[in-house]
Parts: C-alpha cells; structure tokens; sequence
C-alpha cells in the first residue's frame, strides 16, 4: 500500500512523488441526455506517470479533455495547483501549462516539424506585432532563444534527421512524436497524451514507453495518459484510474488495479445488471 | 514591329494590371477561407463599405446624417472639415478592425461548428445589412475619392514607348500606383505571416482548430485579426476601384470578378489568388480585343467564368489550391 500523505510518496523504483498537482472532484459531464462521466474524483500528484484505462467508451478520453479544457463539465470541480480552476478556454488552460496530445494526431499538416514544435513555443513570445515591426532585433533575440529550446527538444526525441520535412509525408510513428514534441516544447507542468502509443507496432511502441519515461525523469514532468496496451500501461504508470461507464471502478498502483475485482469484472466482461 | 502585335501588348499590360484588382478582392476571400473555412460573400460590400467609410471621413461627412435630421429635425450634413488621406485611411482602417471585432462578437461566436452552408448564408446576410448600412449612413449618391494618388496617362512610358516603336503605349498612373501598392501589401502579409507570433498562430488556425487551441492560441483574437486584415484588403480595392470608377453600389460587385479568380487560383492559396487574378485580368482583356469583335463584343462580362469552368472541369482544386485527398 502505498504512502498517501499529502506530501507525496516514493515509488517501487525510488522516484519521489511530490504533492497534488491537480485534482478533479466528483467530476459529471453530460452532452445532451448521455452521462459520459459520472461523479468521478482522483488527482494527480507532481512528478508522477498517471494512467486513466477502461474498456472503450468508458469516458477517458471525455476526462482528458475536460482537464485541458475542450469539455466543460455540468458539476464538479477542477483543481490546479493548489487553486480551483474556473471554466477555462483550451488556450488558456495550454497557458496555465498543460500541454496534450490527441488520439487521432492533431498536427498542422502543412507546416514543417520544427515550425509545429515551434507553436508550442507561442504562449513564451511576448514581443507583440508593433515592436517585432518597429525593432526586429527584440523579436529575433526571441526566435532565437526559443528556437534554441526546440532544438534541445528534436535532440530529446532523436527527429533531426526530419526537422524540416512537411508533417504531411512523416509515417504515423513519428507524426506521433512530433506531436509529443510539440507539446513538450511548451514545458508543460502537466502532460496529457491521449493514447500515444495507439497504432504502433511494438518497436515504436518500445521507443515511445522509453521517451515518457524519460520525459518524467529528466525534466519531472507530470503525466497524465490514457492507453489501451495493457502491458505497457502497467510497466509505464505509478498509479491508475480504472473507468467503465462513466464512473471510476478502481484507483492505485498496478498491482492494486490487477488484484481489483470490479476490473477484472469490466475487462473480461461481466454483465452489468 | 507591327501596330497590330504593339497593341495587344499594351492590351496585355492593362489587363495585367486591371488583374491585380481582381487579385486584391480574392485575397480578402483567401485569407477569411483558409482561417475559418468560411466563404466571405461580404467580402466586396466589405470593399465598397470601406471606400465609403474612407470618403465619408475625409470630406468631414456627417454619419447617419439623414436619420439624424428626420429625427431631429435638424439640418446637419457636414462637419466642415477636410482629413488629409492617411489621417482619413488610419481612421477607416480602425471602422474596419471594429466591424471585424462585431462581425466576430455576434455572428461567427454563435454560429462556431455549423456546417459550411449556415456560415456561408450568414455571410449573405451581413452583405446585404451591410449594404444597406453602408447606405443610411454615407447616403447613396456616388461619390468622387480622393486620396492624392495620381492618374491619367503615364507621360513618360507614352513618350519612350512611343520614341522605340513608334506607338505610344497607354498606360494608366492609377494602375502603376495600383500594382506597387498590392506588392507591398502581399510582401507585407507573406512576412507577417511567415515571421511573427500572430502570423504564425494564423497559420496554425488555418490548419488545424484542434491542435491550434492545445497550443494555447485563442480562435476568437486570430479571427478578429483575420477579419481585420480582410478588412485591410477589403479598404485597399475598394479604395483604388473607388479612384479609378467612384464609390457606388457597383463597387461590391467586384467580389463576382474575385469568384472566377477563386476557382482558377484555388480558395486556399494565397499565391494562386495573385496568379489568378493576373490570368483573369490579361484573358478577358485580350480575348475582348482578339475574339470580341467577331462575335459582337461584351465578352468581358462572362468570359472569366468560362476559363474558370474550364479550370475546374481538369483541375478542380485550383491551380494552387490542395488537392483534397479523402482516404476511404
């Protein structure tokens, strides 16, 4: 059983969990008369790899986007660092720094990868149009600066061979990686990736368990990630949150999750009265 | 050289430049499309609104002057000055960054993730209210604009034409002022786009709504500032057709001539509306000088159409414009 006390805990593998970092309370959204979520709560604690699974349909993907903002939900509450949040616009929760990725890849096709990392670097740029016209020196010490972090990211990641190629031509693997480094050029404080190993064959899926992993331990990125390979979520996560029709059925570490009966019910498909 | 082959390089010349009016008007209608994906009916009122708005701030124009005095009783119509042309241009430029921000406010907000078609009759909509807006408060009489650019023959280009061949080319001032300007303009906007935040955030909408809100760029500022630069565009043409014919309700109809430009250069590409325009200006202008006489002339009024017809028959997406690849 693990250490809940407010202050965090130590993991299996000795990596020091911090405090809540963000917390959802009794958590209801609905789109028109279908519940997608009901009365869900769990948090998210600093520095931690944290998983959402459930068979499909079961909400993960609606929680996801009600924690960066796409979805508002009817009741509940949303805590973020200590404050709870008040209905935000996806853009002004990216700026509050939680950064996600997509289940179908939402990338800017048209765009090469170094300018699509370079988006996520838009919330840092302050310089505003009249001074990048009147004094193009600032915007350029800016471009540069930023362009600099970017390009620590596409070493991170091992893309430079593609730095400049259209995203349109890039396979699904590594589209998948550059969407996760343009969401880590924004050096979130929350990470969200919504099924960021779906599709891949097990090499790939291999490379992208280990840049999560070193994504948290290098810069202690929070993760928050839904995902539908078993294995790799189990190997992956520090603590998981089980759904099933719209409501949480489990919560704790792998082996907790494993060991839960209504998990196991849900994953091999016991009929619900 | 014969007088013949003289001529229709002259008629060439002209119609390269009458093309980049054309290419004015269906740059607004790109800019607006490929950010939101809504086809900006308005977009020609727009031009007519805003040389209307541009002359009636110069010559110190009472606005709503005729309401106002049946209201009131009153007899005002002028407020007795005359604004210097880019005092009176910066000043309609804000009218027009302000129609952007209520355009945005109270009709795109409301309508977000309707299919196409609502957007697009909406459009309609606010063409013709604009339309009549434009009237009640400027008056429909057409009116003469002046803003100091010149016109008439270019004396020098007659003289040295004329001097080399024998046969002084006709070429209007206007049209020279005309073309410099909507260079500029286009760099101004390919340099905006490629090297600041908001170009680039611009860019990203146009792509991609999703990914563009996950990056933390806000929908509603890039489509005020869309609709601004539309504006923008809208009060250049309007403002050079206005010199060169005057403002008058005709103005918004030019946004017909940008539609043919559209389908011959693609809706999404800013390139293939320049382009487009000049193929529409020096067609129509050298197939009324070459074929109109045998079949009776006018052939102005349809023949972009038809080139455009012809276009989108072997290439449907434009010139420029992306191919639509739908995976099945």
């Amino acid at each position: 059983m693990l250490d809940q006390s407010p202050t965090g805990y130590t993991t299996e593998d000795g990596r020091k969990i911090g405090g809540v970092l963000m917390e959802m309370r009794a958590i209801t959204l609905s789109f028109g008369g279908v519940k997608a979520i009901t009365d869900v709560s769990f948090d998210i604690r600093e520095g931690e790899i944290r998983a959402i699974i459930g068979p499909n349909g079961a909400g993960k993907s609606s929680m996801l986007n009600v924690i960066s903002g796409f979805y508002v939900p009817q009741e509940g509450e949303v805590w973020f660092r200590g404050a709870k949040r008040p209905p935000m616009k996806p853009y002004q929760v990216a700026a509050q720094g939680i950064a996600r990725t997509f289940q179908n890849i939402a990338l800017f096709e048209g765009m090469s990868v170094l300018d699509n990392i370079m988006t996520g670097r838009l919330t840092y740029m302050k310089v505003n149009m009249a001074s990048q016209a009147l004094w193009w020196g600032m915007a350029q010490a800016e471009e540069i600066e930023n362009r600099e972090k970017v390009e620590a990211i596409i070493d991170f990641l091992e893309i430079q061979a593609i730095r400049k190629t259209p995203v349109a031509r890039l396979p699904y693997g590594l589209k998948k990686r550059v969407e996760l480094a343009r969401a880590l050029a924004a050096e979130p404080k929350l990470l969200l990736l919504d099924e960021p190993m779906a599709g891949m064959n097990v090499e790939e899926k291999e490379d992208m368990s280990r840049f999560i992993l070193d994504v948290n331990d290098e810069f202690g990125t929070t993760i928050a990630l839904i995902e539908h390979d078993m294995g790799v979520v189990m190997d992956l996560s520090d603590r998981l949150v089980v759904m099933d029709y719209g409501r949480k059925i489990g919560d704790g570490t792998p082996d907790e999750v494993r060991s839960n009966q209504a998990v196991i019910d849900a994953y091999l498909g016991v009929s619900h009265d | 050289m014969p007088e013949q082959l003289l001529f229709a390089i002259e008629v060439t010349l002209n119609g390269l430049m009458a093309g980049v009016l054309y290419s004015l008007v269906a740059l607004g209608f790109v800019l607006i499309f490929k950010a939101s994906g809504i086809f900006n009916y308005a977009q020609g009122v727009f031009a007519l609104f805003a040389a209307l708005t541009l002359v009636g701030i110069k010559d110190g124009q009472v606005p709503f002057a005729h309401l106002i005095n049946s209201v009131f009783g009153t007899n005002i119509h002028h407020f007795g000055w005359h604004l210097p042309g880019l005092v009176a241009i910066a000043l309609t430029i804000g009218v027009m960054v302000l129609l952007a921000i209520v355009v945005e406010r109270y009709i795109l907000r409301h309508l977000v993730n309707q299919p196409d078609i609502i957007l697009f009759m909406a459009t309609i909509g606010l063409a013709y209210f604009m339309e009549g807006f434009g009237d009640t408060m400027w008056g429909s009489d057409i009116k003469k604009l002046d803003v100091g650019l010149p016109q008439g023959i270019n004396e020098t280009i007659d003289e040295v034409t004329y001097n080399w061949f024998g046969y002084g080319f006709f070429i209007d001032n206007l049209d020279i002022v005309a073309t410099i300007i909507a260079a500029l303009l286009v760099t101004g906007l390919v340099l905006f786009s490629q090297y600041t935040k908001q170009g680039r955030a611009m860019r990203a909408v146009a792509d991609d709504h999703q990914a563009a809100l996950s990056v933390g760029i806000s929908l509603r500022f890039i489509w005020v500032l869309v609709w601004s630069i539309a504006g923008f565009v809208a009060l250049v043409a309007g403002m050079m057709w206005g010199a060169k014919s005057g403002v008058q309700f005709s103005l918004s109809l030019i946004a017909l001539k940008a539609l043919p430009v559209l389908m011959l250069g693609g809706f999404t590409s800013i390139p293939g509306a320049i382009v487009g325009g000049l193929i529409i200006g020096v067609g129509e202008k050298l197939f009324e000088f070459s074929i109109g006489p045998l079949i009776g002339g006018a052939t102005e009024n349809w023949f972009a159409y038809v080139l455009a017809l012809i276009f989108l028959v072997f290439r449907p997406q434009g010139l420029f414009g992306e191919k639509i690849i739908e995976r099945v």
